[in-house]
């Protein structure tokens, strides 16, 4: 995956598990650093109408915290936050994230970014939606070489929610914490079942019934050509320029420093 | 006091708690820094880190940092962190951010450590022999983990007004306040400065950290940059690109230096 239809094809899918009548209800959702996708995703979702107080702790402008990420976490704590998105350099058949790196600790042959606040926010949000755009054996591993953050816990452990699926640039998988296991759910346009079982390093249960990842309806990408790209321009200048074609410099907004 | 006296204050093998791109980092503070050949720094990211840490790392100022992450945003991963890390020349003590703001948060009650829910079943914990787990001694067979408190020697960030009696305005960002209340010493650049004392205006008073908190201030126009300042200048997302293509070698980390870091003396000389 690599063009934009297919960015606005992983949006619309994202869109969807949000408003999943199943899930935990999600009246406010909350979306980290460097997640353009999970953030016009959540966009999406309370453009169509669904009733979510959004917090994009990365709006330099309009942000919701008056105590940065530091109120986020109180948040969650309390369990007032119901939606959060955590991705992996590593991730395994149980869920569990690597933000760490590989090889020896902390990362000795590759090192990722740090662990953020993921192994607060997985126990502590109802419901997280993992995305990871690359869907390759070396980020879908049998198991994650460090676990910065737990796809489940231990009977007695303090636990609010888990993961509710899996999305990649090849398919959705949905999670059950029960059984610790990943299914497959949908295959995007073009992708096949032997495709991405070749493609994952981990095992996952595959149904009968699988169907085909949906794009956006017309309406959705007109909505998300205007309003949904109005959101976010300020926080992802990058990405709207890519995906829409809209830059900065129309808004006006930015001052460049000497 | 200019900026580079300020970025004297600060002694070799200093703890310094930084901030993120997102929170008011001291560009111009931390390009001092550079200037100044400081060495053996220990850093604390609050809660993660970004451009300032990896510029001083990139520079050799730093012997080991404390974070929950180091990034460049949508520019990529920190290069000179990546490359120290792997050089060994780096000791990386990993965290989690919510432990972070804990650790600060149980330094200014005055208390010796504060509980944390979540992180059990992270590997972070068997890495921190710091962090204890405990049974919760109001319900039992509730486990839950104690942080010890963190008072950093200095913090230093950038707001964008001080006034006469030494406080320093940072809007939304009350986060810093955590930040001042807990660390020993903050040192902190500013815009500009105005007259009177902010705390009289109803208005601006919430957005005030009290010059009690304040060691020192310097003003450095545009001493956030390239990271954003409130609603005053946005993040110059080109330059932290530029910043993070030049990284990626050492050739290339010499001239951001020598155009960026050391070529600021000279404009400040004329």
């Amino acid at each position: 995956m690599s063009g934009k239809s297919d960015e606005l094809l992983l949006i619309a899918a994202i869109a969807r598990l949000i408003t999943d009548p199943l899930g935990h209800p999600v009246r406010h959702a909350a979306v980290g650093a460097a997640s353009p996708i999970p953030a016009a995703a959540c966009w999406l979702a309370k453009m169509q109408g669904a009733d979510i107080r959004l917090s994009l702790l990365h709006r330099p402008r309009g942000n919701p915290f008056t105590e940065g990420t530091r109120e986020l976490f109180d948040l969650a704590g309390q369990g007032r936050i119901d939606l959060f998105f955590l991705g992996g350099g590593q991730i395994d058949g149980e869920a569990n994230i690597n933000l760490i790196g590989t090889g020896d600790w902390p990362g000795t042959a590759v090192r990722f970014p740090g662990s953020f606040g993921s192994a607060f926010m997985y126990l502590t949000v109802h419901r997280t939606i993992l995305f990871r755009e690359e869907h390759s054996p070396r980020v879908l591993v049998p198991r994650v070489d460090h676990i910065s953050a737990p796809g489940i816990s231990p009977p007695g452990t303090f636990r609010r929610g888990h993961a509710q699926a899996l999305v990649t640039g090849r398919c959705v998988f949905r999670f059950d914490p029960a059984r610790a296991r990943f299914a497959l759910a949908s295959l995007h346009p073009g992708e096949t079942r032997e495709g991405v079982r070749a493609a994952t390093g981990f095992d996952y249960d595959e149904p009968g019934e699988i169907t085909v990842t949906e794009g956006p309806t017309e309406a959705q990408s007109a909505l998300l050509a205007g309003p949904v790209c109005d959101a976010m321009i300020e926080t992802y200048p990058d990405f709207c320029r890519r995906v829409w074609g809209r830059g900065m410099k129309e808004t006006g907004a930015k001052e460049q420093a000497a | 006091m200019d900026v580079d006296a300020l970025a004297a204050l600060v002694p070799d093998g200093a703890q310094l708690a930084l901030v993120p791109d997102n929170s008011l980092s001291p560009g111009a503070f931390a390009r001092a820094l550079v200037r100044r050949g400081v060495r053996g720094l220990r850093l604390v990211g609050v809660p993660v880190s970004g451009y300032a840490t990896d510029l001083l790392i990139g520079a050799g100022c730093v012997a080991e940092i404390e974070t929950s992450a180091v990034t460049l945003g949508e520019a990529g991963m920190a290069p000179r962190f990546t490359a120290a890390l792997a050089a060994g020349k780096l000791r990386v003590t990993d965290a989690t951010c919510p432990a972070m703001h804990t650790r600060l948060q149980a330094a200014e009650k005055g208390v010796p450590f504060m509980p944390l829910r979540g992180v059990l079943g992270s590997d972070l914990v068997a890495h921190r022999p710091d962090w204890k787990i405990i049974d919760n001694p109001y319900q039992a067979g509730d486990p839950i983990l104690l942080l010890p408190a963190l008072s950093p020697e200095f913090a230093a960030f950038h707001a964008a007004m001080a006034d006469e009696d030494g406080n320093v305005w940072v809007g939304r960002r009350r986060e810093l306040a955590t930040l001042a209340h807990a660390s020993q010493r903050s040192l902190v650049t500013v815009e500009r400065t105005v007259r009177g004392n902010m705390l009289e205006d109803e208005r601006l008073a919430p957005g005030v950290i009290a010059g009690v908190y304040v060691s020192a201030t310097a003003v450095a126009e545009h001493g956030a940059w390239p990271i954003g300042l409130l609603d005053e200048y946005g993040y110059d997302a080109d330059h932290v690109a530029l910043y993070a293509k030049l990284a990626r070698s050492d050739e290339g980390f010499a001239e951001y230096c020598a155009r960026f870091v050391n070529a600021q003396v000279a404009r400040a000389a004329e």
